[in-house]
């Protein structure tokens, strides 16, 4: 749905752009290859890494590792988890689901999806690459602190 | 040829990698070459039209309409769209980057930014909907309810860190994108 909407309206803005000014369209198009062609081969190291990570560390050893330590310890490890691994929605929420439903801790699996979303060890470099060493680590960082506070706020709300 | 090795090296490396492993590990190997095909056709239908809006963004949208909506004087406003765009999005979070840059290029406030980054990485309204499928919707809402807050503290909090000499040096980044 949403990938949809994002098509037609790119669309709709490039006919509209090469109706108005079939110069600055062309410019327009150069930039945007030119922005693409630069950061392809982070981008497509990343895909390569989140295969072979997930590869070496299946969806199975990920539900037993966040499944069977309980506690602080399982936070850590799921924190630890979700951080380093780049594991895309498709692969991660129904392996979230799973182990929700056979009795996984709500706050380990909290700590796990927060950390996947918003801490980035694989994506850091890139991260760098834009934002520099400094605001990258400090965000990172911030997140990765930020993902216990939801979890543990989650745990006492939903349980 | 040396440039394209030059820059490629890493991707080449793990490509090198993957090889091996389906040498000497040939489930790992596959199950490697299969996730990382679905991620291809992830990132192949997310990032093209990302980017041709970003080309069409930057020779569109002046500097002004930026900074006015979204630079340092912007406010609420500026807080309120940076959340909206990134929540409005679809991708990885590693898409969102390029954006970000583009941001910077027209004058968004740093914390807006960081915000941007914040509401791509944890409130992107695709993946709410799927977290709101597969976690239930008490989870997804706790959590958004959560993160809404999180994010705004965290941006401003990343923005007080840095100097203004260290925000002209990352702004001057993202003019080279």
């Amino acid at each position: 749905m949403f990938t949809i909407a994002l098509y037609v309206s790119t669309v709709c803005l490039l006919l509209a752009s090469l109706f108005k000014d079939l110069k600055r369209t062309k410019m327009a198009l150069k930039k945007s290859w030119k922005a693409l062609e630069n950061i392809m081969p982070q981008f497509l190291s990343i895909i390569l890494i989140i295969g072979i990570t997930l590869a070496i560390l299946s969806p199975q050893d990920i539900n037993a590792l966040i499944g069977q330590q309980s506690g602080w310890i399982g936070m850590i490890v799921a924190s630890i988890i979700g951080s380093v691994t780049l594991i895309p929605g498709f692969v991660a929420f129904p392996l979230t689901a799973a182990l929700y439903e056979n009795g996984g801790g709500l706050m380990q699996i909290a700590v796990f999806i927060s950390t996947l979303m918003a801490v980035g060890v694989v994506t850091l470099p890139v991260e760098i690459k834009y934002f520099g060493r400094k605001v990258s680590i400090i965000r990172n960082a911030l997140a990765f602190v930020f993902c216990f506070i939801v979890a543990i706020i989650m745990g006492g709300i939903l349980t | 040829m040396k440039t394209f090795i030059k820059k490629y090296k890493l991707f080449l490396f793990l490509v090198i990698i993957n090889f091996l492993l389906i040498i000497f590990y040939p489930t790992a190997g596959s199950k490697s070459v299969e996730i990382s095909l679905k991620s291809l056709i992830e990132m192949f239908i997310i990032v093209p039209p990302i980017f041709l809006l970003l080309g069409l963004f930057d020779i569109w949208v002046p500097r002004e309409t930026i900074v006015k909506l979204m630079g340092e004087q912007s406010g609420l406003l500026g807080l309120s769209l940076a959340l909206l765009l990134g929540s409005f999005s679809a991708g990885p979070l590693y898409a969102a980057f390029p954006v970000a840059a583009m941001l910077m290029n027209k004058g968004c406030k740093l914390s807006n930014i960081l915000l941007f980054i914040g509401a791509w990485a944890t409130t992107k309204i695709p993946m709410l909907l799927f977290e709101a499928g597969s976690m239930g919707w008490p989870f997804m809402l706790t959590r958004l309810l959560i993160n809404i807050p999180g994010i705004i503290i965290m941006a401003y909090i990343v923005e007080m860190f840095v100097s203004y000499e260290e925000k002209e040096v990352i702004y001057q980044r993202g003019l080279s994108f």
